[in-house]
């Protein structure tokens, strides 16, 4: 499917359906595409499962959502922060579910999910609580743990540049999330400071190829 | 080397980077744990390994250095050595999982005799667990130091025949820095490598962890 790239933020994420689950880049503010996010409260869609590394900060982006009360989950790893006000009230008031994930984890159940994997059998979480209940494997004399894969319905993706076929970079530690989420969802949005013509961009450099993007928008 | 008192956050952080062996692949972490790049020696050729995706991370950024896009897995601005690199975040857990980095140093709420490590929740009821890349980081990189203080503010040891609060990962932890001893963790238990404002009979007394003398 060819890329298309749209000409508001609104129209990248006009489908975006109730109780979707929605893969949100960004660590902490750095990668997270908050023009996206801003046009996913216009548009309204709620009863939403987000994944993200974090569970917002201040009060702008995932914490602006989240404060709309669109959020009926998160996966993160690391919700509790000094700037997490918005999560953390509706935490206490029971008004959000929390599945907590090691970060690697969260990263490899993405890859994995984009990867065609089933599931696979990681070391991280060994005999602590979040691996409680989950089925383990000794493999060389190590203990490991079955982890499956997160997909997403969608991904909002944050980057830096997009060719008009969908080819992205990304600007430094802004990256993070971003090309793993990419290959991990139905249909990935991808919001970009620039949109540049076909070539325009090093196929050496190019981190998320095309064949992963569906919408771009220049914000 | 002895000395007759605590040693300061600065001071632990300076002890820590002095056993870093030249060269190594390195994640600090965040909080207390970040100080020891202050300490690291012209010359080193330490590599930072930043979780969220860069090697060769420099200092944090001064004002006009600022930029949003280039953190620290802490989110403090951060700067970019020669060399750096940027990758995306299951590359990055792959470097710790896959046996790549040579040392972590975390911070920790409690350590066991046998090295098993609790570091992110507290288990209260009203506490919200963040995990972050700790249980990573825990079981993946080759060393694993922790740096904390020996003693909860209510007297209580961190270093414990086994955790009490919810663990990290398991036998995990190869070395403990704290303000007033340093402990190798090996296979034949709990040893002292140095004590600083404590005497070695008063720690065995204050510790219910059978200790050796290093």
């Amino acid at each position: 499917m060819t890329v298309r790239i749209c000409a508001t933020a609104a129209e990248a994420v006009a489908d975006v359906a109730d109780g979707a689950t929605v893969l949100i880049g960004g660590f902490g503010m750095a990668g997270m595409p908050v023009q996206l996010i801003d046009a996913l409260i216009e548009q309204g869609a709620s009863d939403l499962t987000v994944v993200n590394n974090n569970a917002g900060n201040g009060d702008a982006g995932l914490a602006a959502l989240l404060a709309k009360g669109r959020v009926r989950k998160m996966i993160c790893s690391f919700p509790r922060q000094k700037d997490s006000w918005v999560f953390d009230g509706l935490y206490r008031e029971g008004k959000v579910e929390l599945e907590l994930v090691p970060q690697g984890n969260l990263a490899e159940r993405m890859r994995a999910a984009g990867a065609g994997i089933g599931a696979f059998f990681c070391p991280t979480g060994v005999g602590t609580p979040l691996a409680e209940g989950k089925e383990t494997r000794e493999i060389d004399g190590r203990t490991y743990v079955l982890e499956y894969p997160i997909r997403g319905d969608v991904a909002l993706v944050g980057a830096y540049r997009a060719d008009r076929m969908g080819n992205v970079v990304y600007r430094k530690t802004a990256r993070n999330f971003g090309p793993v989420m990419a290959t991990a969802a139905a249909t990935t949005i991808v919001q970009v400071a620039e949109v540049v013509e076909t070539g325009e961009l090093d196929p050496e450099a190019v981190v998320t190829p095309s064949i992963y993007v569906d919408r771009i928008v220049a914000v | 080397m002895s000395q007759d008192k605590a040693l300061s956050k600065d001071e632990m952080a300076a002890l820590v980077a002095k056993d870093i062996p030249q060269g190594s692949f390195v994640n600090l972490g965040i909080g207390q744990p970040t100080l020891v790049a202050d300490f690291l020696p012209e010359g080193s050729g330490v590599v930072l390994h930043t979780e969220n995706g860069m090697l060769n991370m420099g200092p944090a950024a001064t004002e006009d250095e600022v930029d949003p896009d280039l953190t620290n897995a802490g989110k403090i601005p951060v700067t970019e050595l020669p060399g750096a690199s940027y990758f995306h975040h299951a590359d990055s857990f792959a470097m710790m999982r896959g046996g790549h980095l040579d040392v972590c140093v975390l911070g920790a709420f409690q350590v066991s005799a046998t090295g098993d490590l609790a570091n992110w929740h507290t288990g209260a009821p009203d506490a919200i667990p963040a995990v972050g890349g700790a249980m990573d980081l825990a079981i993946g990189a080759k060393s694993v130091f922790v740096m904390m203080t020996l003693f909860a503010k209510d007297g209580t040891p961190k270093l414990v025949p086994g955790c009490t609060y919810p663990l990290t990962g398991v036998g995990c932890v190869d070395r403990v820095y704290t303000d007033v001893a340093t402990f190798d963790i090996t296979p034949d238990g709990v040893v002292v490598t140095d004590t600083f404002g404590i005497s070695y009979d008063e720690l065995a007394d204050r510790l219910e962890v059978p200790l050796s003398q290093g």
